[in-house]
This record gives C-alpha cells, sequence and structure tokens, in this order.
C-alpha cells in the first residue's frame, strides 16, 4: 500500500485516533461512503465508532442547508468509545455542507472541499457572500480544494456514462483520497462495489475506477504533503462485524428465540429511527421469525401481546411518540402478566420533535407513562454493541419474570456502529420460562414462590384452557374480581415482582476509585462521552469516578451506597434531569446536572468541562 | 389418547352468565359452543378473543383459550395468536362499537389482509355497557344520551362495510333466529379467510326496539330477504315478492306464489358486485337481507406468510452464527 512515489517527501505520522466527518446533500451518498469508510478501518485493524447525522427531509432541495447529511467516525489504536467530540478533518461535497458543519471543526483541522460545487449559485444557497475556499475566512484551517467534479469525470472519459451517472460516482473520489491518506485497503470497497452494482458491470467499473482515481490522485499531488497512519487497537480475539445499534437489537431478538426455543413473533410499524430494527428482521423472516408489519402502533403491540399469549417470543419495537400509542396495551401486557420485550429508540420530542436526532427524554415515560400502577422493567443500551446484550437480557427478564420489558435506545444509537464481536450460541446463557404445573394443579394466576411469575400457557396445550384480560384478577385463580382488598394485594404483587429484578442485577462496575469528590452516574448512549471524560480529568489529577447503569428499573440496589460515598454526584443525560429526579426522590440526594436537549449527543468535552467546572467550585 | 365427541357443554366455562335477563348474548353463546363442538377441534385449539363491551365478556364463559384484550384491539391481538399458530380456530367478539369505532382500522386492516379469523360482530346500534350512547351503527334521528336531539352521524351498515373491503366470508343473521343463524356460523367455522358475520341484536335496558319487526313472526317474512346462492331472491310471507334489477338499481315486484318471473335475480354468493348491491339493501324500501352475502376463496395471510418462507426451512443453531455473522465479519487472532 505504501507504495509513494521516488523522489516525493511525505511525512508519515502516527496517530492515536482521528475523528473524520463526511458531509454534503443527502443525495451524494454521504452515508453510503462513510460506512464504507468504516468497514475499511475495522478491517485495518481499528476499533470505531460512528454516528449519521441525517435530515428529516428525505431530499432537500439540493446544494441547501437543510437537505446537509453528515457522518462521522472516530477510530484510533485505542478503545474507541464515542463517534468523537470535534472532528479533525472535515470533507465537505458543497458549500451548505461546509457551512453547516464548520463550526464544529478542530482549529486548525483538515477541510477537503470538493471545489466544483462552489460556484456561484451553490455559494448563495449556503448564504455565502463570497467564497470561503479563497477569501481567507478560512484561514485557522488547512483548506484542501481538489475540482472532484472535473476529475470525476476525467477518469472515466469515454466510458459511455452518461454526465449523472457519472457525477454520480464522485463520492467514491474523496473516498478513495481519504484511504490513501489514512493508509487504508481500497479491496473492501472494491469487492462491496462489484457486489452491489452486479447487475449494471459498467456501473461497477466506473465506481471502482473513480475510487482507485480518487486513491491514486491523493498519493500524487502535491497538496497532500502529510499522511497518518493508525497504529492497532488491541482488541479481544474472535470474529467481528460492523453493527448499528438497531441491527444488534434485532439480531439479539432472533438469538433470544432462538435460545428459548421458540419463535420470535415481532410486530412494529415504521418509525424513525427504529424502522431498521422492523427490517432487519424482515430481511431474516422464516418460520421461526415472524414478523408483522401492522397497521398502527397500537395493532403492532397488541399484535405482539397476541404472540405472547399464544406462547411465542413476542416483540415490537418503536420510538416516543410510537411507545405513546402503546402505552395502553402495555397496561394490559402488565396485568395480563405475558412477557414481551418493547425496543424503544427514542429521538427528539415530544410529538414529531426531531425526528431523525437523538435524545434521552423517554425516560420517564418508560418507567411511568401508564394508567394505573403499572411497574415494569426498563433497560437501557450503551453503545451500539450493546443493544445486543441489553435486548438478549431483556427478553430473559420477561419471560422468566412474566413481564414486559422496555429497552432504551435512542437515535444515536440506533444508527452509529461499533465492532461487535460475534458470540458463540453455546458462550451465550440458555433460559427458559418456569416449568408448569400438572393441568389438575394449574391456576392461571399462581407463581412461582421466588420470581412471582405466572405460569405461561398458551392455546394448543391441552389442560391449560384459562382466560386472561385486562380486568382485575383474583390471587392465585385469576378469576374476575372487583374485591377491594383483593385489588390492593395483586397491585403490590405486581410491584413486587418487577423489584424482584434486582437480582438480576450484578455488582455496579466503577470506572475508577470505589470513593472521591465526585461520582458522574450516566445511563444510555452518554456512556463514551462520559468515560472519556472521567479518564482525562484522572489523568491531570482529579478524584473523580463514574458508573454507568443498564438497570433503570429496577435500580442496582448498590447504587445508592456507591453515591454516598463521593461528596459529588453528576448526572450528564440528553434531556433536562430525568434520572436525577429518579435518584434524588430513590435516594434522598441532591446530584448535579449536565442537560443538553439539542438532538445532539453529549461529547465528552462538554462532560469534561462539566468535571472542571465542579471540581474547580470546591 | 381418544376423544369422545365434544359437546356444546363442554365449551361452557361454567361460569354464571352476567348479561341482562333477555340479552341476544345468551342465544349467541349458545350457537357458538355448538357450533365449536361441531368443528371435530379439542379445546385447546380454540382462542376466542374480544375487546371490550357487553359481548367482549364473551370469552369469559367458553372453556376455550381467552383473552378479553382491550377496547377496539381483539383483531390486532388476535391477529398474533392467528400468526403465531395458525393451528388455531381464532374467534373474535366485538361490537359495533368495539370492532366498527375504536377498532374500526384494525377491522379495515384484518379484512385487507384476509387474516384466517372468525370476526361474530354483535350489532345493537348502541353503546351497552358504557349504558346507552350512539355508536356508528345507530340510525339516524335516534335519541341517545348523547344524541338528545337524535342522531345526525351517517350510520355504518356493517355488513356492507365488509363487503366493500372485499372480505372473502360476510354473513348477516339475527340472534333470534337459530336455524339461520346457526347455518351461517358453521360455515363461518369452516372458512380459510377472514369471516365476518353481522348479528343484529337488542339492547334490552338501551335500543330494545332495535330489529323488533324483523322479529315478529306476524310480519318479519315481507320484511327478510333469505339469501341462499343459486336461489332467486323471493321474500314475503306468501313468497309471492321478488328482486329485480334494473340498469343495477333493485325493484321489487309481486307475482303469484310459486310463479316467479325469470327476470328476478339469482343470488351469486361468489359475486362481489351482487354482495355489494344486496348489502345495500335497507328499510323501508327494500327487504332486510339476511345468511351469506359472500364466500370467495383467496389464500389467507397466514398461509401466505408460512408459503413465503417455506423455502428458507428451520434456522439451525450453527446458520444463527452464520446468520450473526454476515458477510462482512472479519477475524481479529
Amino acid at each position: 500500500m505504501n507504495k509513494n512515489k521516488p523522489g516525493r517527501n511525505v511525512s508519515v505520522s502516527q496517530l492515536s485516533s482521528v475523528t473524520v466527518r463526511f458531509a454534503g446533500d443527502s443525495g451524494d451518498g454521504i452515508q453510503l461512503v462513510g460506512s464504507q469508510f468504516a468497514n475499511a478501518t475495522a478491517i485495518a485493524g481499528n476499533d470505531l465508532s460512528t454516528l449519521p447525522d441525517y435530515p428529516a427531509e428525505i431530499r432537500a432541495p439540493a446544494g441547501s442547508l437543510a437537505g446537509v447529511s453528515g457522518f462521522q467516525i472516530s477510530f484510533g489504536d485505542d478503545s474507541v468509545l464515542t463517534p468523537g467530540n470535534k472532528p479533525n478533518v472535515l470533507m465537505v461535497m458543497n458549500p451548505a455542507a461546509l457551512a453547516v458543519n464548520l463550526k464544529s471543526l478542530h482549529k486548525g483541522g483538515v477541510i477537503i472541499a470538493n471545489s466544483d460545487a462552489f460556484t456561484p449559485a451553490g455559494l448563495e444557497k449556503a448564504g455565502y457572500t463570497s467564497n470561503p475556499l479563497d477569501d481567507g475566512s478560512l484561514a485557522n484551517y488547512r483548506v484542501i480544494g481538489v475540482p472532484v467534479n472535473a476529475l470525476t469525470e476525467g477518469a472515466l472519459e469515454g466510458s459511455g456514462l452518461t454526465q449523472a451517472q457519472v457525477l454520480k460516482c464522485k463520492n467514491f473520489y474523496l473516498l478513495g483520497m481519504l484511504y490513501w491518506m489514512y493508509g487504508l485497503g481500497t479491496e473492501v470497497t472494491l469487492a462491496w462495489i462489484n457486489t452491489k452494482f452486479k447487475k449494471a458491470p459498467e456501473l461497477a467499473a466506473a465506481n471502482g475506477k473513480v475510487l482507485m482515481a480518487g486513491y491514486d490522485y491523493a498519493e500524487t499531488t502535491e497538496i497532500f504533503d502529510a499522511r497518518f497512519q493508525l497504529k492497532k487497537s488491541p482488541v479481544a480475539p474472535g470474529k467481528y462485524r460492523n453493527l448499528t445499534g438497531n441491527e444488534a437489537a434485532a439480531y439479539a431478538l432472533i438469538t433470544a428465540a432462538k435460545l428459548l426455543k421458540k419463535k420470535l413473533f415481532y410486530g412494529s410499524y415504521p418509525i424513525t429511527p427504529a424502522s431498521e430494527i422492523l427490517q432487519t428482521l424482515s430481511k431474516h423472516r422464516s418460520k421461526d421469525v415472524v414478523v408483522f408489519q401492522a397497521e398502527d402502533e397500537i395493532a403492532a403491540i397488541c399484535a405482539s401481546i397476541g404472540g405472547a399469549f399464544a406462547g411465542e417470543l413476542a416483540a415490537t419495537g418503536t420510538s416516543g411518540p410510537g411507545l405513546s400509542l402503546k402505552s395502553e396495551a402495555l397496561g394490559l401486557a402488565v396485568i395480563a402478566e405475558l412477557p414481551l420485550v418493547v425496543v424503544n429508540v427514542q429521538r427528539g420530542g415530544p410529538s414529531t420533535g426531531l425526528p431523525t436526532k437523538t435524545e434521552q427524554s423517554d425516560l420517564l415515560q418508560a418507567v411511568y407513562g401508564r394508567h394505573g400502577e403499572c411497574p415494569l422493567v426498563v433497560l437501557a443500551a450503551s453503545s451500539p454493541a450493546d443493544c445486543f446484550n441489553t435486548t438478549l437480557e431483556a427478553a430473559r427478564i420477561a419471560v422468566k419474570y412474566m413481564t414486559p420489558v422496555i429497552v432504551l435506545s435512542n437515535s444515536y444509537l440506533s444508527n452509529g456502529s461499533e465492532p461487535f464481536r460475534i458470540p458463540k450460541l453455546s458462550e451465550l446463557p440458555k433460559f427458559q420460562a418456569g416449568p408448569l404445573p400438572a393441568p389438575a394443579d394449574y391456576k392461571s394466576f399462581m407463581r412461582d414462590p421466588e420470581t412471582l411469575a405466572r405460569p405461561w400457557t398458551w392455546p394448543g396445550l391441552a389442560g391449560y384452557e384459562h382466560r386472561v384480560g385486562g380486568l382485575e384478577k383474583a390471587e392465585g385463580t385469576g378469576a374476575i374480581s372487583y374485591d377491594p382488598e383483593n385489588h390492593e394485594r395483586m397491585t403490590a404483587l405486581r410491584a413486587d415482582k418487577v423489584a424482584r429484578v434486582v437480582g438480576e442485577i450484578p455488582p455496579t462496575v466503577m470506572n475508577g476509585p470505589a470513593e472521591g469528590d465526585l461520582l458522574v452516574v450516566g445511563w444510555g448512549s452518554t456512556y463514551g462521552a462520559i468515560a472519556t471524560a472521567v479518564s482525562a480529568a484522572r489523568k491531570v489529577g482529579m478524584n473523580v469516578s463514574a458508573v454507568h447503569i443498564r438497570h433503570i428499573f429496577p435500580m442496582p440496589p448498590d447504587l445508592g451506597p456507591i453515591m454516598r460515598r463521593f461528596r459529588k454526584v453528576l448526572v450528564p443525560e440528553e434531556n433536562s434531569g430525568q434520572l436525577r429526579l429518579l435518584l434524588r426522590s430513590a435516594h434522598m440526594l441532591e446530584p448535579l446536572g449536565l442537560n443538553k436537549v439539542q438532538g445532539q449527543p453529549l461529547n465528552s468535552d462538554e462532560v469534561l468541562a462539566r468535571i472542571h467546572e465542579i471540581l474547580r467550585g470546591n | 389418547m381418544e376423544r369422545t365427541k365434544l359437546t356444546a357443554k363442554d365449551f361452557s366455562s361454567g361460569l354464571p352468565v352476567k348479561w341482562c335477563p333477555g340479552c341476544g348474548d345468551f342465544a349467541i353463546l349458545n350457537m357458538l359452543q355448538k357450533t365449536m363442538a361441531g368443528m371435530g377441534l379439542p379445546r385447546e385449539k380454540f382462542a376466542v378473543i374480544s375487546g371490550i363491551g357487553c359481548s367482549s365478556r364473551f370469552p369469559y364463559y367458553v372453556s376455550t383459550y381467552g383473552f378479553h384484550s382491550i377496547h377496539g384491539r381483539a383483531l390486532a391481538v388476535a391477529s398474533g395468536v392467528k400468526l403465531s399458530n395458525p393451528e388455531l380456530s381464532v374467534w373474535v367478539i366485538t361490537g359495533d362499537g368495539d370492532g366498527l369505532s375504536i377498532g374500526g382500522n384494525h377491522m379495515l386492516h384484518a379484512i385487507r389482509r384476509n387474516m384466517g379469523l372468525k370476526v361474530v360482530l354483535f350489532n345493537n346500534r348502541i353503546y351497552a355497557l358504557t349504558k346507552g350512547q350512539a355508536s356508528p351503527t345507530t340510525q339516524p334521528g335516534t335519541k341517545t344520551k348523547t344524541t338528545p336531539l337524535g342522531a345526525i352521524d351517517y350510520p355504518f351498515n356493517p355488513a356492507r362495510f365488509a363487503v366493500g373491503l372485499d372480505c372473502t366470508f360476510v354473513a348477516r343473521g339475527l340472534d333470534t333466529d337459530i336455524a339461520g343463524t346457526s347455518a351461517i356460523l358453521e360455515r363461518a367455522a369452516k372458512h380459510n379467510g377472514t369471516a365476518f358475520v353481522e348479528i343484529l341484536q337488542k339492547c334490552v335496558p338501551f335500543s330494545d326496539k332495535e330489529f323488533d319487526p324483523l322479529k315478529d313472526p306476524a310480519g318479519r317474512e315481507d320484511l327478510l330477504l333469505r339469501l341462499q346462492h343459486g336461489k332467486p331472491l323471493i321474500f314475503g310471507k306468501e313468497k309471492n315478492r321478488g328482486i329485480v334489477f334494473r340498469n343495477f338499481r333493485p325493484e321489487i315486484i309481486e307475482f303469484r306464489p310459486g310463479a316467479a318471473p325469470a327476470e328476478v335475480a339469482v343470488y351469486d354468493e361468489t359475486s362481489a358486485e351482487m354482495a355489494y348491491l344486496v348489502s345495500g339493501f335497507t328499510q323501508p324500501d327494500l327487504p332486510v337481507p339476511v345468511g351469506v352475502f359472500k364466500e370467495t376463496l383467496k389464500p389467507s395471510y397466514e398461509e401466505l406468510y408460512y408459503d413465503q418462507v417455506k423455502v428458507i426451512g428451520d434456522t439451525k443453531e450453527h446458520e444463527l452464527e452464520t446468520l450473526l455473522a454476515g458477510p462482512d465479519a472479519w477475524e481479529i487472532k
């Protein structure tokens, strides 16, 4: 790969980690280029983390600020926990992409721009009165303008393709340049192109040619006076793939059903950003993976409740507005005591809010957002690959305790990706529902003394015919009961059953010393930002630790004692303080907050700044 | 194990039935228990699923698996049950409010998919469990607690609603017509796709005059048109009236009993067009049709689903590992 031309002096720097952002029109193939780059870095042995950032509009007018789509990737030789804060390299396809993204670029960072798009019309659409590539306004950055349109046309001269087809290849030109800059191999992308355009060999040839032309251009031209090389990241041996959070959740559901030796029944309705779970499972439909695209959110959860009643592992997926629609049916699943996994991929709310952006603002809805006293289990995933483990655990708890379990993911986790070590089935815990009594001893609401779960029986099993429903049941028999004291006992039993899930929670893992000045308590998608910030703070001598909780309801039993060993507690969240509210009411503590409600993930710089602020104030 | 033949009594849960005295639900319960006993399936192969309303208490009184779900959602729950286990005989018990108002969307889509469900919709033209509010089938001008000046909404005609959606089996019966309605339920039980059965009944406390003329032995045959496949559309106590279509418009003609002219339309339940015309008949201009409007055959949703995935076969454990690995996995040693 390092075939430097003789006589050319190129410096090769060793880096520990790099963050690159690609940006362009939503029709420019930005997500495609980003995910190819992610695969190439993964195969080169780097750890990585990615974050796509789409506009809500599928195709806003070309070149407009509203239509800018982005994809950010961090990769490096150490454990990469977040897609990075400010990018070091910004690759822009047009002036609008520059205008939207410049403020997040590191001072001194590199801008690679398609200079052919910086026409008077393009500049005007982005609100520029002069061309930033040559008016001196980017003096704090290294600007590399590349006439990508012209170079792509040159590379494909005589190809017989139309002008439109030729220009569609231009994203691969930039990708080729980046591959050279970071010493990455082009083989994977070339193979991908050949598969993708199997039916159109002329397009496969053209895209491949453009990729290599970009690679060679970067190697040959004088404007690239530096290239970077990353050391391989030390990761555990095994088989890996790059997985988004939504894919991870989908594969976890298939895996859970397999471990349980049942069908998976997944009823869902398309909603951003949860649709990829439905799509991924649809791809893997079989007689064991039953996927039902329902007519609405309510039908989706009700069909899944039907699937659970029929004795299969049932799940549904949605985002905030859909969770609201499902809340009545969640009450039914709670009172009927049926197992159900609900993956809620949070987005900016309320209402349609920021449908493509990320937030952590459904926590209270998940814990409390139902009528009546309606406790269920809530878990939160902390990284794209952790969506697999968390969803798998949700299925295990749902079946063991005969309860609905909500898994909180969010837009950031669902679209972001990271390397996922593929487990061998033998490594995963087998699990099953509790044992069934003999038909003569069976009562539909008898309970396991340890878990308080009722026995799971389903149509087709002779001798266990019973009726369930939304009406209150008599303790034990499951017959309809309006008895006041029975209702109070059943309310307490349902709460006690969910409370017993604390028995499933392992001791909380401390990141840092067990006592000190400040404990940062996080949940969900802020894991990477908090871990990175806390480790940076400790490096400069601050006495800071962190814990990250997966079990939101019930909470880890050791969390209270852990928090009390620190002088202060900080809870960073992408909401106005929802976990903080729960911690305050459960533990009579006054944690400090760091709250960001911008539809953008918290980044480690922000967490670090808040840590400095708190400890300086000591 | 050899099974003795089941009777209607075997399908009774033994719970005291708590409908109002005189309610037609009792008769429908008896007919349905008898129909189930006649199907030759063991009790555990049945699932009876309901929403909310007086009729939706039904599952508690049947000794099969039962699910009394939430308002309007019975069809959605039932779709999940049937798709999970297509071997089950899945019955949905609903009413005019539950099935056509709050649950209208699920009714629409279950029928569109031809989901293999037997839907029995009890139409008493009122919200009875909530004590007397207008429903989507309440007739214009009817005074109820929520329409003190008389209802102004245009009502649904449930059978025509189902015919309009090209439901593969549509029928209408009366709770008091044991022979006719039992025959309909038996046919519904055997139908492979969505079977939609509207049963006309009154609510003793809240709509006690509904359908009375249709049930009065003295005059009912002049008001009812009993549909029979392949038979002319003849009605009247004396069987002296018939329906002819002139330019697709129905007209009543009279003739000497036994001497119906050839122009009287012959009913064809395999014709969606005929079913659409006839299901629109209403009093006072035309007789009220009862019987099977339509039975056509097309694969049910669950048949299409499992046929489509048959080629894939079982997901064996080792195949699951392959599936998890996907096409782009890499190995780190």
